[in-house]
């Protein structure tokens, strides 16, 4: 892929980041860095168990502590006690029963840090035990009682298509599993709260992905108007769902409302493993059939995600996961059983992926069983059963995107492979890497695939709009919008609209808080369609009234008016200006709600056309493996990733390196190990992300097909990178060492022993 | 807190003397992120990184030893001269942490905590340094061996600094080998360090055990099975390694199992026994 940069940084070239020297420098101000005058500190109390009666909290010492200003419980909260994305099923505080390790049972607000954790510490709080359920098969089975009022299962669907009695001469069948993964922001969840002066109000600066969800939800427990409840994004380090849902909102909230100072809560590292919902562990169960050419036929398949003590987005996930048990790939039967179910681990919600990554994993493991069956390769084996545009899916919906799925495998396969490992070969790039654990004649070489579909933008009827308001004044352009930049770079993609649409250079982007209509979330890989379509369409409202008042002035009619690079031209007559000089003196502002097309819900069969669009990717792993000690290096990753249209290249190129990282990570090393509700490996030293001497060389291609639903051509680039490789990567593993390894992340003794 | 700044060891050993149980800090990459965690709150704290007899380095030819200070940090002992005379230190130095890590991490915090993971002990134990250890007016030599008494226990007095270990320079091929979950930074989940050092073989395990291991049988078998230029058979080396294998003491915990830690660790055996710079 090559990187252009011109002069002006308009839509296809590679602006960069407005913040991003100030990032590597260190100066970049995230939340976690805001301070105030006068500011208190907050901090939570969790439960230490899983599943427990709380019997009573004595916080009379806790009050007795200098600098101690307020202790709240969940009898301090004014409106609503729980809160959810879907369903409002989790409390602010739990008051009656703990039903995770990690759940907030109160919060303080203390002068400094440290007097707040002495304060925590001086809370008593007296636990009766309850069993934990930690199996979600018996979440299922509904033989142990219900451990919250809404019951243990989360929500069940089926997908029924086609001739469900359909065979072929080959029948493959898997069971995967699939850890859970940690999103693993860098920047812990942090917020700084500011009460109203009349103490009616607040004002909240914090890290999300979604300000006004954040405000109607922390509205509804703080029993105030949404108006009172203003949010402002704070600076965002990373996101990748844990981000979506309430964690400190409501306490900063409530403690600054309480104490009328403003209140920051930050969360530590081991803190933020309790303070947000993870990738969804699954247990996937396939069983494919296929024709003697490996051309499917029916697949069967049950997939059971553990969405943990609160409901969070598991019904969503859920339904991404069933409805993507295919693949990018042409069957028209199949049956399918999904749950959701609710036991005392972890919640669990929203990551990178959305349940599409389960099931990628299940479904590429079974190509590669067709294809052994089939005598074929594994290439192809997904080139005979790649989807094209047209296509149906198992719901009935037909896939109207682009669907350049076999020009994906094709180009990738086309990229070279990497050199084979030399005699003489430095350790360090060897598995085991710096330990020196190996020598080049104990490594053995595999090559494995990965191909996705996932589903971008909101599903199941939900209208996720976006909000944006463009001011052009005296040649300049401000856009305003609540796009939370998390990382992704919408803040640069804007500008490079509005200079695109309005022939204009200077342009700002507003602070994003809820003083403009909603932009949804940023998640789902939307913002670049979905605010990207606000922003566009708000330009564009804009030119037009700028062609009008050229019009007028000069006398020409507005519709020969077109905008050439930073001119205004009349394409039938001689008049050129520049937009600079025609905007002098003059203000336009236009907002505009760009909305997708509607969806539907599925019915009891499964059946609908619940999702807006769809995007595709291709990976190709190449992995070394020391078979014996089950080390494993990630030598090269070739992807090529169905894009629309490359906004900003270099941005789609971060998205795919990034995105590829963390595929690895849940490959090969990332999980929660959750015991009996307990997590055991709460920190940076022992849930381990890759290093630079983990990551692999990544060579990317990208298919420029401009989708015409796409409001700039451009779909979603943010989840596919992380979805297809995780499976790429293990199945280069397998193919190493010619045995089957039914789970992720593969750890070394699954490989050795 | 108080923090006291000694500039020579002998105003070290005696701030450590009149403050008893003072807290000792070097390059504090474990100490900080115990007090970090709140699971210690030391009340005085002796800094010694402007204490020059524990930040260097000497060779004693006569001898045939090193001795390294217990603050020269990890980095001086991953490439240069100390990387020549101990290749195995080398290699168990640029396992530890990250470059920021291995600027500050040194020897005397290894000891001091006494962790069986930490990296650099298996090769102080196979070559059976010496630590020695200062209070005031005296000095104490003490086995390594001796030394590490149990997890996270030694045989420091609290009125002593460890001020450093001798080492003899290798006369024999020797190496050092780790297995984590990653590739780079990270805690081992088993490691090992070979040598063979005037012509006795030694193998001492990291992360198998309460303490680094040394594995007697395996020993012993081996140097009864060395051919005459020292080398070893591949049937001789899974032997060494099954040995080794059985001497380990590994358990099961959220990094690994007891099985794949001993079966990892005889891996490593006899990889290393076959491996190693050549004397």
């Amino acid at each position: 892929m090559t990187i252009t940069k011109t002069r002006r940084d308009v839509l296809g070239n590679s602006a960069l980041r407005p913040d991003g020297a100030a990032k590597v420098r260190g100066d970049f101000s995230f939340t976690s860095d805001l301070n105030a005058e006068n500011m208190l500190w907050g901090a939570t109390l969790r439960s230490p168990h899983a599943h427990a009666r709380i019997i009573s909290i004595d916080y009379s010492e806790a009050w007795k502590i200098t600098g101690v200003e307020t202790i709240i419980t969940a009898d301090d909260v004014p409106g609503l006690p729980t809160y959810g994305l879907i369903s409002q099923d989790q409390p602010v505080f739990a008051r009656d029963i703990v039903r995770y390790m990690g759940e907030p049972i109160a919060a303080v607000a203390a002068d400094h840090p440290e007097t707040c954790r002495r304060a925590l510490a001086a809370i008593k709080v007296e636990y009766e035990l309850l069993p934990v359920l930690s199996e979600p098969e018996d979440a299922i089975s509904g033989t142990v009682p219900a451990i919250h009022p809404d019951g243990n299962l989360i929500r069940h669907q089926r997908i029924v298509a086609g001739d469900v009695s359909a065979t072929g001469p080959i029948v493959v069948e898997g069971t995967y599993d699939i850890g859970m993964q940690d999103q693993a922001f860098l920047g812990t969840e942090a917020a700084l709260g500011f009460p109203d002066h009349d103490g009616h109000g607040v004002e909240v600066h914090v890290a999300t992905q979604w300000l006004h969800e954040d405000q109607k939800q922390m509205a509804a427990c703080l029993g105030l108007p949404e108006n009172r409840v203003r949010l402002v994004l704070g600076g965002v380090g990373g996101a990748f769902g844990a981000r979506e849902d309430i964690s400190l909102q409501v306490h900063t909230a409530l403690l600054a409302l309480r104490t009328k100072r403003p209140v920051k809560m930050q969360y530590g590292r081991e803190e933020s493993f309790f303070g947000h919902v993870h990738r969804h562990p699954a247990k996937v169960w396939m069983r494919h059939h296929a024709d003697q050419n490996g051309k499917l036929i029916k697949i069967e398949a049950r997939f059971v995600f553990d969405g943990g003590a609160y409901a969070s987005t598991s019904s969503a996930v859920l339904i991404n996961g069933v409805t993507h048990t295919q693949g990018p790939y042409v069957c028209h039967n199949a049956i399918v059983d999904g749950y959701a179910v609710r036991t005392n681990n972890p919640p669990c919600g929203a990551m990178r992926g959305f349940g599409v990554v389960q099931a990628c994993f299940a479904h590429e493991g079974q190509m590669d069983k067709i294809a052994a069956a089939a005598g074929i390769d594994p290439v192809t084996v997904r080139l005979i059963n790649a989807m094209k545009t047209g296509d149906t899916l198992i719901t009935g919906q037909t896939v109207e995107s682009v669907a350049p799925v076999e020009r994906l495998i094709r180009e990738t396969n086309e990229i070279p492979l990497p050199a084979p490992l030399p005699d003489v070969v430095d350790e360090l790039h060897l598995p085991g890497g710096s330990g020196i654990t190996s020598e080049r004649k104990h490594i053995r070489r595999g090559i494995g695939w990965g191909v996705s579909i996932k589903n971008i933008m909101y599903s199941e009827g939900f209208d996720d709009y976006s909000t944006a308001r463009c001011t052009l004044k005296d040649g300049a352009v401000t856009l305003k919008f609540a796009t939370s930049e998390v990382g992704q770079g919408f803040v640069t993609l804007a500008p490079q609209i509005a200079r695109s649409v309005l022939g204009v250079d200077d342009v700002v982007c507003d602070t994003i808080d809820t003083n403009i209509g909603s932009a949804g979330s940023t998640s789902a890989s939307r913002q670049t369609w979905m605010s990207g379509g606000a922003v566009d369409g708000a330009c564009r409202l804009v030119r037009e009234r700028l062609f009008e008042h050229v019009g007028a002035k000069y006398g020409v009619d507005p519709i020969r008016l077109i905008i050439d690079d930073t001119d205004i031209v009349d394409t039938v007559g001689t008049l050129r200006v520049s937009v600079h000089e025609a905007t002098q003196g003059v203000t336009i502002s236009e907002e505009f709600e760009h909305h997708h097309r509607p969806t539907e819900d599925l019915d009891e069969n499964g059946q609908g056309n619940c999702h807006v669009a769809f995007a595709f990717v291709a990976h190709r792993a190449v992995v070394d493996v020391d078979p014996e000690l089950g080390l494993v290096k990630v030598v090269q990753i070739a992807t090529t990733q169905d894009v629309g249209k490359a906004l900003n290249p270099l941005s789609v190129l971060g998205q795919i390196e990034g995105g590829i990282a963390q595929g690895l990570g849940l490959a090969v090393m990332e999980e929660i190990i959750v015991e009996n509700g307990r997590v055991r490996n709460p920190s940076f030293t022992d849930y381990l992300l890759p290093t630079a001497l983990d990551a692999p060389v990544v060579v990317a291609r990208l298919v420029e097909e401009p989708d015409p639903q796409a409001p700039l051509g451009a779909k979603g680039v943010g989840e596919p990178p992380c979805i297809s490789v995780t499976p790429a990567i293990v199945a280069a593993i397998r193919d190493a060492i010619g045995k089957d390894i039914p789970r992720c992340p593969v750890r070394p003794q699954d490989i050795c022993l | 807190m108080p923090v006291l700044l000694p500039t020579s060891l002998s105003e070290a050993t005696q701030m450590l003397s009149d403050t008893p149980g003072a807290t000792l800090l070097a390059g504090g990459t474990d100490l900080m992120v115990e007090v970090n965690f709140n699971h210690r709150k030391p009340n005085d704290v002796i800094a010694l990184r402007h204490v020059p007899e524990l930040s260097q380095w000497s060779l004693n030819k006569v001898a045939g030893t090193v001795f390294i200070g217990s603050a020269v940090p990890y980095k001086h002992m991953e490439s240069g001269e100390l990387a020549q005379l101990v290749p195995a230190l080398a290699q168990a130095a640029r396992t530890v942490g990250s470059p920021q890590i291995r600027a500050a991490g040194s020897i005397g915090g290894n000891l001091g905590t006494c962790s069986p993971a930490g990296d650099s002990l298996p090769v102080l134990s196979a070559l059976d340094a010496i630590v020695h250890l200062a209070s005031v007016n005296t000095t104490r030599d003490v086995p390594v061996s001796d030394f590490m008494v149990g997890p996270k226990r030694n045989s420091r007095e609290q009125n002593e600094i460890i001020l450093g270990v001798t080492l003899p320079i290798r006369n024999g091929r020797q190496g050092y080998a780790k297995v984590g979950v990653r590739n780079a930074m990270v805690i081992s989940v088993a490691s090992a360090c070979f040598a063979l050092q005037d012509g006795s073989p030694r193998i001492a395990l990291g992360s198998v055990g309460p303490t680094v291991l040394r594995c007697p049988h395996a020993e012993q078998f081996l140097s009864q099975n060395l051919a005459a230029d020292g080398s070893v058979s591949d049937d001789v080396a899974k032997e060494f390694g099954r040995l080794v294998s059985q001497e380990s003491k590994p358990i099961d915990d959220h990094r690994s199992t007891a099985v794949y830690r001993r079966h990892a660790v005889g891996v490593l055996a006899q990889r290393l026994v076959q491996r190693g710079v050549q004397s």
